[in-house]
């Protein structure tokens, strides 16, 4: 049987912001990992986006060696508390292992997290890690989320000297500012971003490229290559009426405000945020999930999931629907909003709503969802979170010349190299796909560390003094 | 980011120079900054008030109103600020227009000075106006003086210049001669005032709104304000914006959201303050 991670009780855990699940104990991962066929074909490394050797680090575990095991995992990837967290493990290794097709699969994530924390919880015994002198270089990475922190570490260790730009006030991209406490505390990315720092990598917050520098000013200081990880950061809005009243907030901006600013706190902390007894939440991704519990643990009485199609389509991982479940969120499914209203001092007060049907499939293979006429229905609301997805942020797109954009407006690199129009400067993660995920923006800010390598050796090869 | 002077301009109005040299470098009339003054504090915005490319400084006026710019306000030189990110929003884009008449209420004489400074250098004919309160609350009145051609003060008791509201001097003005400009800056009635009076007169108006802010870049859209029927980020977008088509109703609002919390946290820092 699969083992079930202890978990906060959902009635204690919905008001506050501890962890929601605590991780395995010594014996259920032992109990969990003898579960593992060790298949010779592993199916599960396939689905794994940057390949684990997966079945080798659950028989390190088996024998009782998790410092063995979390230095298997560590070959792959440099973040796996964070991604033994937040990785969609459903859709990936576990869609794939073998056990899955019977019964329940391997639980790989939990697995996985388990060995970085016990990496963790030895913190400061692990012998110094063994970095070459940076002799091989210089490169600016812009951005520190999962993509730059993943490619400024795997360039440190291949002998560069990395200089990591970061225009909020702390490293971490969406694991400081979007995903929540209770999902992943922050005192794990400090950790992370800890290491980054023991790795010599040099870390300059308050710098936004675009403004402040240039990417041109950056190779004239001495930087030889340029990794681009800046994200998807630019909230989306429904572009309905009554979207600017009071309390509606982009889930960005209310994530920002409870993660980054800890106005939870308030007032110890002094960035202030306004709860309603009544919350909306817009959209059905992780983001909405994280959005309708933070909501509960401020307070809210009644939070609601609106969402336009139905509940097969919605895009957060199972176990976040799970939870905010069990939380007590309620979901309103195929029902999209199509105006919000206020009172005179211009605070939201309803949410005019319409319920829909699912039609043909769309572009994306999903259903689309199509009005059902006169079925408005009205949902008294006083704070709205608007989760309907980000797009690229102009700031260092229009800041810089000559870099080629896609339709979507997002950064075009070489699929292979993960170089863009120009030369020297590579980019990755949300900035090249659109939103996606921690472990993707890891697995491209890996490649991106990979090839720049490769045009820095090659450029000095060939006698080129980039 | 450590301020290098520090002066007193009024009660609760504090002048700082501070060495910001990457942000000195690329600063421009309409850019701002966000400031983080301790570990909890909140992401101030400040508008870039002065800068000097040379020295490697940038001027920061900042009133304490609430908790945070009453705690800033106490820092002294020597001390330095712990985060400090700019230039942010787009530039005012100065032309040579002819006349210009440069319009300011209270505290927004900070923002205005940058863009009256370098209308001046682009050789427009200058006219300041600078309404304030009282006589102590009218600030930078030297430096105004030293890059406008004609120069205006209003009070709203009296107690120096104009009696009334700075928007009777700027609809005399715009009565008794051509104007190509108006730029106005200042609390969000003031501005609004402005803009009627300066479309009355058929003269374009350009206003620097102070929509709430987080970031500051783009990224949380707190900052949302409606310009010609379109949602605007005001640190993106602006905060320099056509008058004319701005919703000051609509930011009025937004930017009393808060007012409960801010008067909360103001209540106990005084509570404190008094213990003490
Ligand atoms: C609330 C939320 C929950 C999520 N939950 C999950 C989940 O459970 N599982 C999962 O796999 N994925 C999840 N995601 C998606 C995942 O977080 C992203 O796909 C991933 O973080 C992208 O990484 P990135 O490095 O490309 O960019 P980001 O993490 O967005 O980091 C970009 C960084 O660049 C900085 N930056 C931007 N522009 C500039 C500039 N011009 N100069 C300097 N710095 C700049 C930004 O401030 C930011 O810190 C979630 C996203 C959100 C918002
Ligand atoms: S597919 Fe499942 S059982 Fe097979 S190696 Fe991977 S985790 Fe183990
Ligand atoms: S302040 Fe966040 S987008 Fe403008």
């Amino acid at each position: 049987m699969r083992q079930q991670m202890p978990k906060q009780d959902p009635q204690t855990r919905r008001s506050n912001f501890t962890e929601v699940a605590q991780g395995f104990t010594a014996e259920q991962a032992q109990a969990e990992a003898k579960r593992c066929l060790n298949c010779k074909k592993p199916l599960c490394v396939e689905g794994c986006p940057v390949e684990i050797d997966i079945p080798k680090f659950i028989a390190l575990l088996v024998d009782g060696k998790p410092d063995e095991a979390l230095a298997k995992i560590k070959e792959k990837k440099s973040l796996p508390a964070i991604c033994g967290r937040g990785c969609p493990q459903e859709n990936q290794c576990e869609k794939n292992c073998i056990l899955g097709r019977k019964g329940e699969p391997v639980a790989i994530g939990s697995l996985e997290r388990y060995c970085a924390d016990w990496g963790r919880a030895r913190q400061g015994e692990e012998p110094a890690s063994a970095t070459p002198a940076p002799v091989k270089g210089k490169v600016a990475v812009v951005g520190s989320g999962p993509a730059g922190l993943t490619a400024a570490a795997d360039l440190a260790l291949l002998g560069y000297q990395v200089t990591l730009f970061e225009s909020l006030h702390a490293p971490g991209g969406v694991l400081r500012y979007g995903i929540p406490e209770f999902r992943l505390p922050k005192a794990i990315v400090d950790y992370e971003v800890g290491n980054l720092i023991k790795l010599g990598v040099e870390i300059k917050t308050n710098v936004l490229i675009g403004k402040t520098l240039t990417i041109d000013e950056l190779f004239a200081t001495g930087h030889q290559a340029v990794f681009i990880g800046t994200g998807a950061g630019l909230p989306y809005f429904l572009g309905i009426p009554g979207e600017n009243l009071n309390g509606v907030y982009s889930a960005n901006e209310f994530l920002t405000r409870v993660n980054l600013m800890k106005a939870y706190r308030f007032p110890e902390f002094e960035t202030p945020i306004r709860i309603g007894k009544r919350v909306a939440v817009v959209g059905a991704g992780n983001v909405a999930m994280d959005s309708a519990r933070t909501a509960l643990r401020l307070g809210a009485e009644e939070v609601t999931i609106v969402y336009r199609r139905s509940r097969e389509e919605m895009p957060a991982r199972l176990e976040e629907i799970e939870n905010a479940e069990e939380e007590g969120v309620i979901f309103r499914l195929l029902t999209n909003p199509v105006r919000l209203l206020g009172d005179e001092s211009g605070n939201v007060t309803t949410m005019v709503c319409q319920k829909m049907a699912l039609g043909e499939p769309d572009a994306s293979g999903r259903r689309k969802p199509v009005p059902i006429p006169g079925s408005e229905e009205e949902l008294a609301v006083d704070t709205v979170i608007v989760a309907i997805g980000q797009g690229p942020n102009p700031i260092l797109l229009q800041g810089t010349t000559g870099l080629a954009l896609n339709r979507r407006g997002y950064i075009e690199v070489d699929p292979e190299t993960l170089m863009t129009s120009i030369p020297g400067v590579f980019a990755g993660g949300d900035i090249v796909t659109g939103a996606a995920t921690v472990i993707a923006a890891m697995g491209a800010g890996k490649r991106a560390a990979r090839s720049i390598d490769q045009y820095l050796t090659r450029q000095k090869d060939c006698g080129v003094n980039p | 980011m450590k301020i290098l002077d520090k002066k007193q301009l009024a009660p609760e109005i504090v002048k700082f120079v501070v060495e910001a040299p990457l942000i000195a470098k690329k600063a421009q009339p309409g850019h701002f900054i966000i400031l983080r003054y301790k570990e909890n504090g909140e992401r101030i915005p400040l508008t870039i008030a002065d800068f000097d490319r040379e020295k490697g400084t940038i001027t920061l006026v900042c009133q304490g109103i609430g908790k945070s710019t009453r705690e800033i306000n106490q820092m002294e030189k020597g001390d330095s600020f712990l985060d400090l990110l700019g230039p942010l929003g787009k530039a005012y884009p100065v032309q040579k227009l002819g006349t210009v008449v440069c319009v300011a209420g209270g505290l927004g004489v900070a923002p205005l000075y940058p863009k009256a400074k370098a209308l001046h250098e682009a050789g427009n004919r200058v006219i300041g106006l600078v309404g304030a309160q009282r006589k102590e609350m009218l600030i930078m009145a030297e430096e105004m003086a030293a890059v406008c051609d004609e120069l205006q003060f209003s009070t709203d008791d009296g107690s120096f210049g104009h009696h009334g509201l700075v928007t009777e001097p700027l609809r005399a003005v715009l009565a008794r001669e051509k104007v190509d400009e108006v730029v106005a800056v200042g609390p969000v009635p003031m501005m609004a005032a402005a803009v009627k009076v300066a479309t009355e007169f058929n003269v374009p108006v350009v206003v620097s709104l102070n929509a709430l802010m987080v970031d500051g870049t783009g990224m949380c859209g707190g900052c949302r304000v409606t310009v010609g029927g379109q949602t605007k980020f005001c640190c993106v977008d602006g905060p320099t914006f056509d008058g004319a088509v701005v919703d000051f109703h609509e930011l009025l609002m937004r930017q009393r959201y808060y007012r409960d919390q801010e008067k909360e946290a103001l209540h106990r820092c005084k509570l404190e303050e008094a213990g003490k």
